[in-house]
């Protein structure tokens, strides 16, 4: 049996005439953090939604536990989903449940738990994020960090054996950004899951993960522990680790030459 | 010259055609869309504590503009009817022109363009929103079907809303008339009563109006769920949408009375 739990083989994907990913390979062996990093735009959300069997690849295949994902039906599809815990980028709260009952969303759904073991694993999973003391409250008296956290609590509620982190840093001040670093952590350690972290802020990545793969032009363009990219003289990964304005990602969106677009007037 | 004018031409028809299979392909995933809705509607009901909730907030939220509402049409169509049935003698029948004009037409159709104004645009924002936020896909990533979940709740409560809100408005509208034609007017209070209850069938007005509010309810309910799902995940999609399910429910609801009615009516 193979020791990935997630396994992307030349994959390829695109619409409305964009190709986005262009024959891409990645393996995510259990238990570990594993990072997707590159620009704005380069696909790696989609490329969680592409795991998450949202979206169907136009060639190549996703596998989940060994099975494709794309092949699943309605059911097959479900079972897969079961296993998996997804952060969103803000979130994602349903804004007309409160905190407490959003973490018992999952339970309520695929569980007939009494209602007194749901309160004690919904209190833990809070505790877990330090959010216990806010289970009354609603989605829209927290602050960004916590609902990142809470939602991080709803994530892991059925104890998945894949996590998904889209942009978990994204917004947030720098110590809500360690409390999420260690909270990813440890919560991967502690369920003993694997987990799939998108993000483009280097240095707190570098911090925590265990692996690497950088997504530019629709392939890897580098792939590595935190150290060997580090040290890495490939110029896109060295732009991107050192945030360089200008280099294999430029900064201009392709456009005509600049002179002659100025000289033409307004006919845009 | 004339090849400018082809060029043109063939520009246009490009673009319309391009319209056309635009709204042929918007058309076939609404009707997808309720073939979804139906067949999830079975999950739906085994949780009814989310459809009762959406009973109150599509129903009973709705319930004030749309009594005010019917309390206003059923004075104003006292003081127009007495108006023009005083000329031939028979003001007496003003029970009867009020109690018909809303159990037959005014009552379902006002109520359902009301329902859409006011829950319709409710649901089409709340649904584009949530899509927007992406509760959607946070529900379809921990295995939970939207369409079971959020969709088909809110699909049965304008179904059941839609005909008590009607029969509301009737009731309403009516005591409306009568406080105008009787106490105001001094039309003779037997009269009014009598008449209407004489003329008034339960086959033929009412059970015809029920019908008629059924169909509405399925109409506004479902394009407003179906326009805020389709609804562009951004400010300017969810605005789109929510003006977009006033415009066709409206139309919807005026031509499908004008077809119903069309049938129910025996010359």
């Amino acid at each position: 049996m193979t020791d990935n739990i997630v396994e992307i083989d030349n994959l390829s994907f695109g619409y409305k005439g964009r190709q986005l990913h262009k024959g891409i390979n990645m393996v995510f062996p259990r238990g570990k953090v594993v990072a997707i990093m590159g620009g704005s735009g380069s696909g790696k959300t989609t490329l969680l939604r592409l795991i998450g069997g949202q979206l169907k690849p136009t060639r190549g295949e996703v596998r989940v536990g060994g099975k494709v994902v794309h092949h699943q039906d309605r059911d097959g599809l479900h079972t897969l989903r079961r296993k998996m815990g997804m952060l969103f980028q803000f979130g994602a709260l349903f804004t007309d449940l409160s905190v407490y009952e959003n973490v018992a969303f999952p339970m309520r759904e695929h569980t007939d738990l009494p209602e007194t073991m749901i309160r004690d694993l919904v209190m833990m999973k809070l505790n877990a994020v330090g959010l216990r003391g806010a289970a009354q409250l609603m989605p829209t008296e927290l602050s960004g960090g916590m609902a990142r956290r809470v939602a991080l609590a709803r994530a892991v509620a059925l104890d998945p054996s894949i996590i998904m982190y889209d942009e978990p840093f994204a917004g947030l001040d720098p110590i809500s950004m360690g409390v999420v670093c260690n909270l990813i952590r440890s919560l991967n350690d502690a369920l003993g899951a694997t987990s799939i972290v998108v993000t483009h802020d280097v240095h707190e990545t570098f911090s925590f993960v265990d692996y690497v793969y950088f997504v530019g032009n629709g392939v890897v363009v580098a792939e590595g522990t935190p150290d060997e990219l580090r040290h890495s003289d490939l110029p896109f990964v060295h732009q991107f680790v050192h945030g360089e304005a200008d280099g294999p990602v430029p900064f201009h969106y392709p456009a005509p030459d600049y002179a002659a677009e100025m000289l033409r007037g307004h006919n845009v | 010259m004339f090849s400018g004018l082809l060029t043109k031409v063939a520009k246009v028809l490009r673009g319309v055609g391009h319209k056309l299979v635009d709204q042929l392909w918007r058309f076939g995933g609404a009707v997808r869309f309720s073939g979804y809705v139906l067949l999830y509607s079975g999950e739906s009901f085994r949780r009814l504590h989310l459809t009762i909730r959406e009973i109150y907030f599509t129903g009973v939220m709705s319930l004030i503009i749309i009594l005010v509402s019917a309390f206003f049409v059923g004075m104003v169509l006292a003081l127009q009817g007495y108006n023009t049935l005083q000329k031939y003698g028979s003001s007496e029948a003003i029970g009867v022109l009020v109690a018909l004009s809303l159990v037959r037409e005014l009552g379902p159709v006002v109520t359902a363009l009301l329902f859409a104004g006011r829950a319709g645009t409710a649901i089409t924002a709340e649904i584009g929103l949530m899509k927007a936020t992406e509760q959607l896909s946070a529900m379809e990533m921990m295995a939970v079907s939207p369409i079971a979940r959020v969709v088909a709740p809110r699909f049965w409560a304008g179904v059941i809303s839609m005909p008590l809100l009607a029969a509301l408005f009737s009731m309403v509208g009516v005591l409306g008339g009568y406080l105008v034609a009787v106490p105001l007017i001094g039309v003779d209070n037997g009269a009014f009563w009598s008449q209407m209850q004489a003329n008034v069938d339960f086959r033929e007005d009412i059970v015809n109006g029920v019908i008629k509010s059924v169909v509405f309810g399925v109409a506004c309910t479902m394009i407003a769920l179906f326009e805020g799902f389709d609804a562009p995940p951004t400010a300017e999609g969810v605005s789109r949408a929510t003006t977009r399910t006033v415009v066709n429910s409206s139309l919807a609801v005026l031509a499908l009375d004008f077809i119903m009615t069309s049938f129910m009516i025996n010359p």
